[in-house]
């Protein structure tokens, strides 16, 4: 064929003329922080909770999260009803936690890719159906698109509200943005039970950049990103986490219980608390009894 | 040796792609002559070539297609921010196609600066069609609607649009009236309905109107009143309180509406206002109930799209009413929950699959499956061109024996002769791949997903589909050994995607230092480059 060919050998590596932030991107060790709205656990080892413990500060150039939650796993992967086998991958000698993979060496332990989700209700028994069970879920399966699981979540929550009883149809991604930060992160809010569970998730999403916007070196030497690292950051009032909810109100998060919240929030976005006066009286105390400088 | 204005008439003839690609092939006569007579190029991966290329090679093209991400970035396995960028083509295409009439995008990214510039750049644009694409606000709607004075289509297909105002709609002049097609039905907030009315008032050659579930059915007939030319409808939402005075002015607009062949929307039914829609049915070719989830299928058409709520029940009654046929899909209602409530199971396709004899493609959603079954289905549509099944459960065994539906998927391949597109799902050993590679001598798209025992499955495929242009796979047992020694066939192809596979980062550098021809690309998201996925296009 005449036309010739580009070459990319990395994701690293594009075209001169690729839109300057997606070159910005790529270069960036931020790669490192995509899609960790990917929940990833072994069944029936790590909540959500202590997942986050075991996240490591994210440095600049750091391994992520991902290897941690690996460390410990067999490799295998087992599904909630599996008909009685096992997918079973081969096991790479409990290399994983070493790494790096020499050129040569064939093979490589899968990555797992499982979503450990919490159950919100009752689990069926005796043949009478009660509420049913979401079962573990898998990253991308099966394969429905986004649009058409956001849209059955969005029915789902209005038989909800007309007193049908039904789990969540499994996910709801919305999007989250951040005042400064250069791209938006998804993330599925069924997966969450709880306000803190849903800060702790944002704060290791955006965590590089409030780093950043602090400008502390403390915060990044420390071993642990404590939960409620973003709760401080957020009543430190640097910050606020509002949404954007149904009637395309804006409002700030915290106020209404759990479920009322998952079931109206549209989007997400972490603005800075100057920008929040006029939301709700909670952020307007927030930015007065504000003490570090807001603008940069 | 023909003279090139009788050439140049024969090419004209040639509108598939393909063929247009095998002309150029024949001798550097055709490829000159064929290259400045083609209208519209296509380009399956973006990252394949260089627009600059294909303006130097083509330089009369009026539209232009391009597909992005890889297919499996609908189900979140690409991570964000990986690329599909349009805006250096937009750009290039500014330069160098100033009479650019159509776009067709799939899976990119668009920003509103891209819009932007196709709005400003383009005198004679006509159609813009973004399928999948994300990246723009309605701001950037906002420039097309004020800009493109000959806009004749503008369909957003299932896109993530930022939604800043429901205004850009109002930026259409009111001395615009060319617009033909007209699709918002993934945009999730109001858009103004005035400035709506206004615009389908003044569309004389309006022939699709899709519009987005926040267009309440109290108001559907105002619409369709003024546009009774449609052939093709989406509604909004479909639910309200019962009033005859709605429900009576709603039979009157539909039943006006003499061409309408395909309808879909429904989101949130209320079942008592569907009979409104059964005075069309009998001229509908296309019906898309899948968010609606009360589903009653007496319809004649060719294309049905439900949700499983349609159970075996509902297919039987398809499979005895809808004699044409042509498209089945079904969608599950509750994909995340472990036993569903519904009674759909294989028996709903394997009566469809036996009272419709037209059926060719079929995308379908349930929780268990056999090999017998699968052997009735392939041996009653052995037309077949397209056959997707999804088992809920990832590697399930026939229920009835709990054996791998090895055989099963290798009746379709083996029976239908014609397929061009398999997906498969459920317990899968080597074995199918074996089916596959031995008989499956067209198909061109292939999708895995926990599949498979060892690098001979894919070794199989690689090996033994001719036609193959497609290949995904995630979470299968395959490695390098399989990839590198068909090195060779994957320059034939178009991409393959393997995510959580086995293949480690030596082989694909290996790969990529071995072939030129192909772009072999490594996702990571881990800093060490334990290599998982890879996406390796080619041209």
């Amino acid at each position: 064929m005449s036309i010739p060919v580009t070459k990319h050998d990395y994701i690293t590596q594009s075209e001169a003329n690729m839109e300057k932030k997606a070159f910005d991107i790529a270069n960036n060790k931020d790669l490192n922080y995509k899609a960790t709205e990917l929940r990833l656990g072994l069944p029936g080892s790590q909540s959500p909770e202590r997942e986050a413990a075991v996240v490591k500060i994210p440095v600049a150039g750091a391994k992520r999260g991902f290897l941690d939650t690996i460390n410990g796993g067999s490799g295998k992967w087992v599904f909630a009803k599996n008909g009685g086998s096992e997918v079973d991958l081969v096991n790479n000698g409990g290399n994983k936690s070493s790494g790096c993979v020499k050129e040569g060496v064939g093979l490589v332990s899968p990555k797992p890719s499982l979503v450990e989700k919490k159950t919100h209700v009752s689990v069926k028994s005796n043949g009478q159906t009660s509420v049913p069970v979401p079962k573990q879920q898998v990253v991308g399966w099966p394969p429905i698109r986004s649009f058409r699981k956001n849209t059955m979540a969005i029915s789902n929550t209005k038989n909800e509200e007309n007193g049908d009883p039904k789990v969540g149809s499994g996910c709801l991604y919305v999007k989250v943005s951040m005042d400064g930060a250069p791209y938006l992160r998804k993330v599925d809010l069924e997966i969450y039970s709880s306000y803190l569970d849903l800060s702790s998730a944002l704060e290791k999403m955006f965590s590089c950049f409030t780093i950043g916007q602090y400008g502390s070196h403390e915060v990044r030497t420390r071993e642990g990103l404590s939960e409620t690292r973003l709760m401080d950051l957020l009543h430190g009032s640097e910050y606020v986490l509002t949404y954007e909810d149904k009637d395309g109100d804006w409002m700030l998060v915290g106020d209404v219980p759990w479920d009322m919240f998952i079931a109206s929030c549209k989007r997400l976005r972490i603005m800075k608390s100057s920008d929040a006066i006029g939301l709700a009286p909670l952020a307007r105390e927030k930015s007065r009894n504000c003490t570090e400088p807001n603008n940069e | 040796m023909f003279p090139e204005e009788v050439l140049e008439h024969v090419f004209s003839f040639l509108t598939s792609h393909t063929d247009r690609n095998s002309v150029s092939l024949v001798c550097k006569t055709w490829y000159e002559m064929e290259r400045w007579c083609r209208k519209r190029v296509f380009i399956g991966n973006c990252y394949a070539v260089n627009p600059k290329v294909i303006i130097k090679r083509f330089p009369e093209v009026k539209g232009v297609e391009l597909k992005g991400k890889p297919h499996f970035a609908d189900f979140n396995l690409v991570p964000e921010g990986w690329g599909g960028f349009v805006w250096p083509w937009v750009v290039e295409f500014a330069k160098g196609y100033p009479w650019l009439e159509e776009i067709r995008l799939k899976r990119m990214v668009v920003s509103d600066e891209c819009l932007e510039i196709v709005a400003k750049s383009f005198s004679k644009f006509r159609v813009l069609v973004l399928e999948s694409c994300d990246g723009f606000s309605t701001d950037g709607l906002a420039s097309i609607a004020s800009h493109c004075r000959n806009l004749r289509v503008l369909d957003l297909r299932e896109c993530e649009v930022e939604e800043l105002s429901g205004h850009w709609l109002s930026h259409f002049p009111d001395s615009f009236t060319s617009l033909e097609v007209l699709n918002i039905a993934c945009l999730g907030s109001e858009v103004s309905f005035s400035a709506l009315e206004r615009l389908v008032a003044r569309s004389p050659k309006l022939k699709t109107l899709r519009l987005n579930r926040t267009v309440p059915l109290e108001k559907l007939s105002t619409l369709l009143q003024r546009a009774p030319q449609l052939i093709d409808f989406g509604t909004g939402s479909y639910s309200a309180e019962i009033r005859s005075d709605v429900y009576s002015s709603l039979k009157d607009a539909f039943s006006s509406c003499k061409n309408l062949k395909s309808l879909s929307g429904f989101w949130d039914v209320t079942p008592a206002y569907l009979p409104v829609v059964h005075s069309v049915c009998s001229q509908l070719t296309s019906l898309n109930l899948s968010y609606a989830s009360t589903q009653s299928p007496e319809l004649t058409k060719i294309r049905l799209v439900v949700l499983d709520c349609i159970e075996d029940t509902g297919l039987n009654t398809v499979s005895m009413t809808c004699k044409d046929l042509r498209e089945l899909v079904v969608f599950p209602s509750e994909p995340f929950v472990g036993d569903a409530e519904v009674q759909l199971t294989e028996q709903g396709l394997v009566s469809v699959s036996q009272g419709c004899s037209k059926l060719q493609s079929v995308l379908y959603f349930c929780r268990q499956m056999s090999n017998s079954a699968l052997i009735s289905i392939s041996k009653n549509r052995p037309n077949l061109t397209c056959f997707r099944l999804c088992i809920i459960e990832p590697t399930v065994p026939d229920y009835l024996t709990l054996e791998p539906l090895d055989v099963g998927f290798g009746s379709i391949v083996e029976n239908c002769k014609q397929l061009t597109r398999l997906s498969m799902s459920g317990l899968l050993t080597d074995r199918v791949f074996e089916y596959i590679g031995t008989h499956a001598k067209n198909l061109d798209m292939l999708s895995i997903a926990f599949a498979g025992d060892s690098d001979l499955g894919l070794h199989h495929v690689l090996s033994g589909c001719d036609s193959l242009r497609k290949l995904e796979i995630r979470d299968c047992p395959f490695g390098d050994k399989a990839l590198l020694a068909n090195a060779s066939k994957l320059e034939k192809m178009r991409s393959l995607w393997m995510s959580s596979c086995l293949v480690s980062f030596g082989a694909c550098k290996l790969l990529g230092q071995k072939m030129p021809g192909l772009n072999v690309e490594v996702i990571d998201e881990r800093e060490n480059l334990n290599s998982l996925p890879e996406y390796a296009p080619v041209e």
